[in-house]
């Protein structure tokens, strides 16, 4: 499925005087709603909203034994499904390559800052270990769901109450204890530029995103004065210059600084 | 102990010494060998040619398909053979590094295949491929703007490091592991595939940029080399 040519020479058109069809500037934000709660029998579970574009995540949580090379620590899992109610473009069956590159991307910025605390997660070293799994739905695709499967995956991850576990009875799958799921202070902020033409936006709508012709990702964490690039991601058929990747990082760090601190004061608020 | 000399003794601008070769697949309409040190790829290239099923064709343009085959006897512990989650990604990855140079719209309708397989693997997997690729690209004769070559930088500790080992991924001491695989265009340095794994400064990405440069044009000669009909060696055989 593809947009019409017209729609794509006027976006990149009105984009060549730093316009864009809903009124946004270059790199603003449509709005960004987080809920949690989607469902009660999830270890913990995030609904996120960037304008008409909607993802909802579910953490659940089981034991398993450890990898022969980490077996002290915990593991995660990222899934992602793009179902046809997202929009009439998907198709039923298995995860697709956009569904599994979404999933990956996610994975790595929330694996790679150090985010949860994998050590805390060792049940019995050798033996036992929790195994965190993230599962992406999309329920609406209006443009960067990346973006969003992001958000709502560290939303998720957030509200996460570990099951009550013990060693005679194993997991008590719906039944959680007080206890948080350990993680760090580096969380990430994943964010995707798209470039149109021969200029870059952020947080693209659908006709945006089907106008373009690559897109760069980053995850972001500051655990001290420095920001850290935690993943990275090209995607899309076409090349980007030097320049275009250095205008993407000083545009990153100025959307970290914007929209950081606002979606953790929305999270902290729903806890 | 901060990371002051590689654990191979190079420098830390220098790659392994790089294989390079033509036309190793003589069923196919092209193919190459790219080796770096301990990384061994082939790839191979059939089409541009019919594309099926009909509802796939692009009207405009070819499509580049590309599967990377991690074989199961190159890893240290068994790959499980066919196409994983991770595999998926580098072939989609692998065809948008070399689309931007290949003249798609010359062929519309169409498909070109591209196979690439690791034989044996030291880290920079998906680099090896790439370039692979882009050599058996250019053997089998289509029409390409510029060449792209690719390159893993890292930053291992605090030290902009190229060419990165499997050792030294595995390095969690100090500032711990980063791996930044750059593909480049040859004449515009334009990048067609970056990807980045670990920690590193925002200050200090333009320092990675700078070595994959400096790095693709170094990998840029050898495959050229070999494009040429040289059998590129420069180290002993493995």
């Amino acid at each position: 499925m593809d947009i019409p040519t017209i729609t794509k020479n006027r976006i990149r058109e009105l984009l060549k005087e730093g316009h864009r069809l809903d009124g946004r500037s270059q790199f603003e934000n449509r709005e960004i709603v987080i809920e949690t709660g989607v469902s009660d029998n999830a270890e913990g579970s995030a609904r996120v909203r960037i304008g008409k574009t909607e993802v909802i995540v579910g953490v659940k949580m089981q034991t398993q034994e450890p990898y022969s090379d980490h077996k002290d620590e915990g593991t995660l899992m990222v899934g992602m499904e793009i179902n046809p109610s997202a929009g009439e473009r998907y198709e039923p069956g298995p995860p697709k390559i956009d569904a599994i590159e979404i999933a990956r991307v996610v994975d790595r910025g929330i694996r790679e800052s150090g985010y949860i605390d994998f050590k805390k997660l060792c049940v019995e070293e050798g033996k036992t270990v929790w195994s965190v799994m993230i599962d992406i739905y999309a329920i609406n695709d209006d443009g960067n769901l990346l973006d969003a499967s992001a958000i709502a995956a560290v939303a998720a991850l957030k509200m996460s109450k570990i099951p009550i576990y013990t060693e005679e009875d194993g997991v008590q799958h719906g039944k959680h204890s007080e206890e948080n799921l350990p993680l760090t202070s580096e969380e990430s902020l994943m964010m995707t530029f798209y470039k149109i033409g021969d200029k870059l936006v952020f947080d693209p709508t659908r006709d945006e995103e089907d106008s373009s012709s690559a897109r760069l990702t980053l995850a972001i964490s500051q655990p001290g004065k420095e920001k850290i690039i935690n993943s990275m991601q090209k995607g899309g058929l076409d090349s980007l210059s030097t320049e275009h990747l250095n205008e993407v990082i000083s545009e990153a760090e100025k959307v970290y600084d914007k929209l950081f601190g606002e979606l953790s004061k929305q999270v902290d608020n729903l806890k | 102990m901060p990371y002051t000399k590689r654990s191979d003794g190079r420098k830390m601008d220098e790659i392994r010494p790089m294989r390079a070769e033509v036309g190793v697949v003589p069923n196919a309409d092209g193919s190459a060998l790219f080796a770096t040190g301990g990384t061994v790829a082939i790839a191979t290239v059939y089409g541009p040619k019919e594309l099926h099923p009909a509802n796939k064709r692009k009207p405009d343009r070819a499509l580049i398909r590309c599967e990377y085959n991690m074989l199961p006897f190159s890893v240290t512990e068994r790959a499980r053979p066919g196409q994983s989650r991770r595999s998926k990604e580098i072939g989609m990855v692998t065809e948008n590094a070399l689309a931007a140079v290949v003249d798609l719209k010359k062929f519309p309708q169409s498909v070109i295949d591209v196979q690439v397989l690791i034989l044996q693997a030291d880290a920079g997997t998906r680099c090896a491929g790439i370039n692979a690729a882009a050599m058996a690209l250019a053997h089998a004769g289509i029409d390409m703007k510029e060449m792209v070559s690719s390159i893993s930088i890292g930053k291992i500790d605090d030290k902009i490091v190229t060419d990165i080992t499997k050792e030294e991924e595995d390095y969690h001491e100090g500032e711990g592991p980063t791996d930044i695989p750059f593909t480049l265009t040859s004449r515009g340095k334009e990048c067609t595939h970056l990807q980045l794994d670990g920690k590193i400064q925002t200050g200090r990405f333009k320092e990675s940029i700078d070595a994959a440069i400096v790095a693709c044009e170094k990998v840029l000669d050898v495959q050229m080399r070999a494009l040429k009909g040289e059998i590129v060696n420069e180290g002993e055989e493995k």
